[in-house]
């Protein structure tokens, strides 16, 4: 036995060390399948994601520069004359997610990080065309990340609708932005098809 | 490991009478709780492990154009429009949709792959070899088989009450079916309105 022991435990401080846990996240979403299997950046991007109840929630990804944490929150302060104060933009960096109008921001950043999750946010208004918040979210972002590569990515739930989908691509495309990365789960190629073969061939531009 | 002699104890001389020779204690240890631990550690582990794997999907939306002549023309005759309706249906037509709306198809998921195939093949029989392409996909390294389909283009149109993951599917089908060329427009009333009368028709809530 003892070999198989032995073994055992040699996967087992392999998956300890290979395991990288994800934060729980506020919001349970269940992303659609696709076959693509790019990874997902996790520095310098800016994520949307949407719910099943199609609410928008904004976050930005940048271990590796916090500072650009400071500087979205405080041109959205500027922009939206919000008066926030510095404890409540230091809070910005510990925030998941921001989901709530610009109105509702001071509560939100007045709460704890770890009782946030327990809020109910009502999500970043984006369908009225007038009042898109998100598109001074992805302004303030643009300018924090100016002259660097920034992703977009989008993280919708398989259940949401399409018209919210497209207020957020709106948004992007008023900040003159036009390439996305939509958060997928991998799935299978179908075998058979053309995209099948040609991996099977050793081709591995899938693009154009 | 109980028939191994470990020395000492009886070994080559006696010992005297009343000197009690010293009990051997086993050196095993059950090990059957660490392993259970073990074990219970590991499919723990792999499964946390496998279960997040995001990847992600490239999408480029193209800027609005407001300047009718430099919008991109199309061969009418290689269009295929595809509208996602509400219950996971999609909706077709080839080329440009007729007045009395007779072109107008419906389909599924599980049907849409097909039709895509088909009409891409369809277009592809129909190239007339086009030099100036041919020559400009070798200067640059592609297969001339880009030339034969370039004029192919799918036309992607969401109704409101498609699904998120509907958007995305009809997308993976994109790359599924390798199409070079697609778009992802607005639906027009005239269509959203056929989708809402097949939808009455047929009973799709």
């Amino acid at each position: 036995m003892t070999p198989f022991v032995d073994i055992a435990f040699l996967i087992l401080s392999f998956f300890i060390m290979a395991t990288k846990f994800k934060p729980p996240e506020p919001v349970e979403i269940t992303t659609p399948g696709s076959v693509l299997s790019q990874k997902l950046p996790e520095n310098n991007a800016v994520m949307i994601s949407i719910d099943s109840s199609n609410k928008v929630y904004f976050s930005v990804l940048s271990e590796n520069a916090p500072e650009k944490y400071t500087t979205i929150i405080n041109g959205i302060n500027t922009s939206q004359n919000l008066g926030l104060s510095p404890a409540q933009i230091a809070n910005f960096r510990k925030t998941f997610m921001v989901g709530v109008p610009f109105s509702g921001l001071k509560e939100l950043l007045s709460t704890d990080a770890k009782d946030q999750p327990k809020l109910n946010q009502p999500g970043i208004p984006v369908l009225d065309t007038l009042n898109n918040q998100l598109f001074w979210w992805i302004r303030e972002s643009k300018s924090a990340f100016a002259g660097e590569k920034l992703n977009y990515l989008i993280k919708g739930d398989g259940k949401s609708k399409y018209p919210v989908f497209e207020a957020v691509i709106s948004a992007l495309k008023r900040n003159e932005e036009f390439k996305y990365n939509l958060v997928t789960a991998l799935d299978d190629i179908p075998s058979g098809t053309e995209l099948y073969i040609k991996e099977r061939a050793g081709e591995k531009d899938l693009k154009k | 490991m109980a028939s191994i002699d470990t020395g000492g104890g009886d070994g080559g001389h006696k010992k005297g009478p009343g000197v009690k020779k010293a009990k051997k204690l086993s050196t095993r240890v059950d090990m059957t709780p660490m392993v259970d631990l073990g074990f219970l550690l590991i499919t723990f582990f792999v499964f946390t492990a496998t279960m997040s794997t995001p990847t992600t999907l490239d999408l480029n939306m193209p800027k609005d154009i407001k300047d009718q002549k430099e919008q991109t023309e199309v061969k009418e005759s290689s269009v295929l429009s595809i509208m996602l309706g509400k219950n996971d249906q999609i909706y077709y037509y080839e080329g440009k949709l007729t007045e009395s709306g007779d072109n107008f198809k419906q389909t599924t998921f599980k049907g849409i792959r097909d039709i895509i195939i088909n009409k891409k093949k369809e277009v592809i029989s129909r190239y007339v070899t086009d030099p100036e392409c041919e020559a400009k996909a070798k200067a640059e390294g592609k297969p001339i088989s880009n030339c034969a389909d370039k004029d192919f283009v799918v036309i992607i149109k969401p109704s409101p009450e498609a699904t998120y993951k509907n958007t995305v599917d009809i997308l993976d089908e994109m790359t599924i079916n390798q199409v070079r060329t697609y778009a992802m427009v607005k639906i027009f009333d005239q269509e959203f309105e056929l989708i809402k009368a097949t939808e009455a028709g047929g009973g799709i809530k």
